[in-house]
């Protein structure tokens, strides 16, 4: 049990700086995912918390405890790998006997045949061999001890994998896209698995992934990267509804977030791709900036000018439920996508006009440099402030208990 | 990255001791190579008189080498070599490329017939075949000749099988494109299969050259004169007529034989590891 | 190539027009005769090759086998089957034996020695990121060097009073030996100049063993605490390199069987039979002795050996399918 403080971490590739000051605190039993595109420094990141790599500067804490300098053996956590990382030579029990057997005997005691002699050694056998066996039936693997991991399905194979991982109790687990190599189906399935399991053990979770699907379902809070960077920390809500920055706003969220640029023509208006939305902006009259809507923020509506924009459909999708709509705007080069209930949408068809009325409080303001605009209508910004206040105390609290 | 420690707790003392031990085998490794060269340009006088230097007090490569070239006619035997080898190379590589296609992308009955052929031929040890090819090789007449040292390794089943290997790889499109194009089926191997499977030639060529410019056992057989002998065997007769205790002018002789593949293994490290370990699958 | 064919007669059957009804015969005749063309195609190209494996591969395979049971000495007019005595002469012969036995000696010293070796450099090699290609380059070296010239290297090295063994050995007080001319010493020096040949194959097999090992199982193993040398050794590296040492123990086996060159320049065999190999009785026999048939049994004798290993090292192969 345990918290994680990640402090000004920073880590480079000779010239290439892969981490840049990435600072992040873990409350004990959260479940946190870092989450970004390939080639972010997430995996990275997890990789020095484990102590597979070191950073070039910072420090980080597992428990109170500082623990860099210290080998991953030492520091309490326990891994699963994109690629299981399963020994291929041992059974499915040696494999996951392997990392009690590593610390509860002595380099003596391991060795074949005499270790067996020494006094200990088999009670020590025994205990572990229990273990793995409580485990393995926990995770519904217990018939397949006595296999090795080439005999086994990819499904089977990650649930060693989080077994060898599960026995020892370690303070904090990392996953690094344990996911990744299994079909759809298997995907959605153990990603209820995974869930269940932290709910069940309670411990530190961190797990890594480029897909938000997983990032928004598992954790209690998201953590997104970007080329080095963390670019916000917020619970899955927060990060789609009211996100920090306009990269954050646009990795998360299928089909991406239209980005229109528009112009503050007065307090309280401004003016978009040929209408005007009524939005109360934090900004000077002629600013440009820069407005982020989702797809679903949008509804149609009986004529276009005031709060609503004006459109020809260019394609339509059918989803089912809904209706994603493509809109050429007037003097925009990428589409606007709507995404409209279909049951509300009568029969439109590509090339016919179509009006979309947008909510002032759903659009989201980004100046120039992608930083979000604050508008003061909205009770957003504070409530989200107050939220991150109570997730930052949590570690006081649980001193407390 | 390293199997003694992970990366990031880097044991210095280990260092320092794997540089140690490695500079240690490879010195042992090269032992004989320096020694051949150091004797290669002793004098005689030198060469009996007990010393550790690898340099000589009297420089006599000059006289040493000249002798290995003018009184063996070491020339001639690399030349020989040379004449061999590339007659062995380019034969099979036009037997057995034309082979190989039909193996990997023609279908025809009797193909997994041939494959099996070409698989037994790979578990043929050729000394085994040696004296049948010596009594076919006399009935036709031709002992003692360049073709004698040429006519048992015209088609190489190694050959054959790296070549089919690599045409697999290469996708049935470009073939049917070809067809298309209206180019025959021999057209095809050598104009648009070969130059796709340039790796695969160049590693079997390695394999080849090197075993046959090293080859003593058939040529030991094959031929009795001076004059045909390849370059092992050339050094072999050197060595018994100088009977053994001129050792400058035959240490010369050596390092002349050894010199040419060892400067190519150099020059093209990788292409030398890639043909002769996968020749080594043989 | 037949494949868009075959799908038109399919197509073709239910459209029941005049014209369409003939198209399944006539395309499955123009499929006959372009499978006729392609094999016709295929035997011609192949044509060389086969003739030349047939000539030079399995006639003289058979013809091996059937020599062997004859008493024919080359160049004599007369022959006549003999069975099995050229087998039983060679077993009963004390000369045989002792090459049969030298051989396996041989073999028994060069294959752990250069296992061993091959790997220890491979594992120093790839354990550090400095010099790699130089180290490997110069532990390669021997194993592309011509044989007859290095041997004769190597007899310099090991003369009785101007050797370079010797003259170390003497200078820091040990016993020096006349290495080639001592019963004693002649086959293990033989075996160590096959090591050192080897040695360099084995390590680059190696080498390519521990690149394939994936570096999520060191990650593993350091996170599962074993993260001392020892332990990643034992718990990765070496299990994981278990197929490629078969493989490396065969293949260096079918070459240790096939020593000759060294036999051939440094001892002729000797002193007495001391280094006497298989296939230096092979070649004796048959192309010395010129005692045809019973060369040609030992070169049986020989086959069966190669043979044997080639087919344990398939089997070998075929299992390693576990470890993935």
């Amino acid at each position: 049990m345990a918290s994680v403080l990640l402090d000004s971490i920073n880590k480079n590739y000779g010239q290439t700086s892969v981490l840049r000051g990435v600072s992040l605190s873990i409350a004990d039993g959260e479940f946190l995912t870092l989450l970004g595109p390939s080639g972010c420094g997430k995996s990275t990141l997890l990789r020095i918390l484990a102590g597979l790599e070191m950073q070039d500067a910072g420090t980080v804490s597992i428990g109170e405890r500082v623990v860099d300098g210290l080998r991953p053996k030492r520091r309490d956590v326990a891994m699963v790998f994109q690629s299981y990382a399963l020994y291929p030579h041992l059974t499915i029990a040696s494999n996951m006997a392997l990392p009690l057997r590593m610390r509860q005997l002595s380099a003596l005691q391991r060795l074949p045949l005499l270790g067996g002699l020494l006094p200990g050694t088999e009670r020590i056998v025994a205990e572990i061999e229990t273990e793995v066996t409580r485990t393995a039936t926990l995770l519904g693997i217990g018939h397949l001890l006595s296999r090795k991991p080439g005999q086994l399905s990819g499904g089977q194979r990650q649930r060693v994998a989080v077994g060898r991982a599960m026995v020892r109790h370690p303070a904090v687990f990392l996953m690094d896209e344990p996911l990744s190599n299994l079909d759809a189906t298997l995907r959605v399935q153990m990603r209820a698995e995974i869930k269940e399991l932290h709910q069940r053990l309670g411990v530190t979770f961190v797990y890594v992934t480029h897909d938000q699907a997983e990032a928004m379902t598992l954790s209690d809070r998201v953590a997104v990267m970007l080329d080095g960077e963390l670019l916000q920390v917020a619970p899955p809500q927060d990060i789609y509804a009211d996100p920090d920055d306009r990269r954050v706003a646009e990795f998360i969220g299928s089909p991406k977030i239209n980005m229109l640029e528009g112009v503050v023509r007065e307090r309280g208006l401004i003016d978009v791709a040929g209408s005007t939305l009524p939005i109360e902006a934090d900004a000077l009259a002629g600013a440009h900036l820069t407005l982020g809507i989702r797809p679903e923020a949008f509804h149609l509506a009986d004529h276009g000018g005031q709060g609503a924009l004006t459109g020809s459909v260019r394609m339509i999708e059918h989803m089912g439920s809904d209706l994603f709509v493509h809109l050429d705007l007037a003097g925009i080069d990428h589409p606007l996508i709507a995404r409209l209930l279909a049951e509300r949408t009568p029969d439109i068809a590509p090339g016919q006009t179509l009006h979309v009325g947008v909510r002032p409080d759903r659009v989201l303001l980004f100046a120039r440099d992608g930083q979000r605009l604050l508008f003061a209508r909205d009770g957003q910004r504070l409530r989200r402030e107050v939220e991150s206040a109570g997730a930052s105390i949590t570690p006081i609290r649980e001193l407390a208990r | 990255m390293s199997f003694i420690t992970s990366a990031n707790f880097l044991w210095r003392p280990a260092a320092i001791l794997r540089h140690a031990v490695l500079i240690v085998t490879g010195a042992l490794i090269l032992a004989p190579f320096v020694w051949m060269v150091s004797l290669s340009i002793r004098p005689p006088g030198e060469i009996f008189r007990a010393s550790f230097t690898f340099w000589p007090a009297q420089f006599y490569g000059v006289e040493n080498y000249t002798k290995a070239l003018t009184q063996a006619p070491l020339p001639r035997s690399m030349g020989n070599g040379l004449i061999v080898c590339s007659l062995i190379l380019a034969l099979q590589i036009l037997v057995c490329a034309p082979c190989a296609y039909a193996l990997a992308k023609l279908r025809f009955p009797g193909r997994d017939l041939l494959f099996g052929m070409v698989l037994i031929g790979l578990l043929l040890p050729h000394q085994v075949l040696s004296l049948p090819l010596f009594i076919l090789g006399y009935q036709l007449g031709i002992l003692n000749t360049y073709a004698a040292l040429v006519f048992p390794y015209v088609v190489s089943p190694f050959g054959i099988f790296l070549f089919r290997q690599f045409f697999k790889t290469i996708p049935d499109d470009v073939i049917h494109a070809a067809r298309l194009d209206g180019l025959s089926e021999l057209t095809i191997v050598w104009k648009i299969m070969m130059p796709m499977a340039l790796p695969a030639i160049l590693a079997f060529s390695i394999f080849s050259v090197v075993g046959h410019w090293n080859d003593l056992f058939w040529p030991l057989i094959a031929v009795q004169d001076r004059s045909l002998m390849p370059p092992p065997l050339g050094i072999m007769a050197f060595m018994n007529e100088e009977a053994g205790n001129d050792y400058g002018p035959l240490m010369a002789a050596s390092t002349l034989v050894v010199l040419p593949l060892l400067v190519a293994f150099l020059a093209a490290q990788r292409w030398f590891v890639e043909g002769l370990t996968r020749g080594g699958i043989k | 190539m037949s494949e868009p064919l075959a799908l038109s007669s399919g197509s073709e059957a239910p459209s029941a027009t005049d014209g369409a009804r003939t198209l399944p015969s006539l395309t499955a005749s123009l499929r006959r005769s372009r499978t006729l063309t392609e094999a016709l195609t295929a035997w011609t190209l192949a044509g060389p090759a086969v003739f030349f494996l047939l000539v030079l591969f399995f006639l003289p395979v058979i013809g091996v086998f059937v020599i062997a049971l004859t008493d024919w000495q080359f160049g004599a007019r007369t022959l006549s089957f003999v069975g099995l005595a050229n087998f039983r002469e060679a077993f009963a012969d004390g000369g045989f034996r002792t090459s049969l036995f030298n051989t396996v000696i041989y073999v028994l010293i060069v294959v752990p020695g250069t296992l061993v070796l091959g790997l220890v450099i491979a594992l120093l090699i790839e354990s550090g990121k400095s010099c790699r290609p130089f180290y490997r380059a110069i532990h390669f070296l021997p194993f592309m060097a011509t044989m007859t010239a290095m041997a004769i290297a190597w007899e310099a090295l090991l003369h009785p009073t101007i050797g370079l063994v010797n003259q170390t050995l003497a200078a820091i007080g040990l016993p020096t030996a006349n290495w080639l001319r001592d019963e004693n010493t002649a086959l293990p020096v033989l075996a160590v100049i096959g090591i050192w040949q080897n040695l360099g194959y084995a390590m680059i097999l190696f080498l390519a063993g521990l690149k394939s090992i994936p570096k999520d199982l060191y990650d593993a193993a350091d996170v599962d605490g074993a993260d001392l040398w020892l332990d990643r050794l034992c718990t990765v590296t070496l299990p994981m390199l278990g197929p490629v040492s078969m493989f490396v123990v065969i293949v260096v086996a079918l070459r240790a069987f096939e020593c000759f060159d060294t036999v051939k320049v440094l001892t002729q065999g000797g002193p007495g039979h001391a280094s006497e190999v298989l296939l230096y009785t092979l070649y004796r026999e048959s192309f010395e002795y010129l005692r045809t048939g019973y060369g040609a049994a030992i070169a049986v004798v020989f086959l069966a050996i190669v043979v044997t290993l080639t087919l344990v090292q398939t089997r070998v192969m075929d299992r390693k399918v576990h470890y993935q």
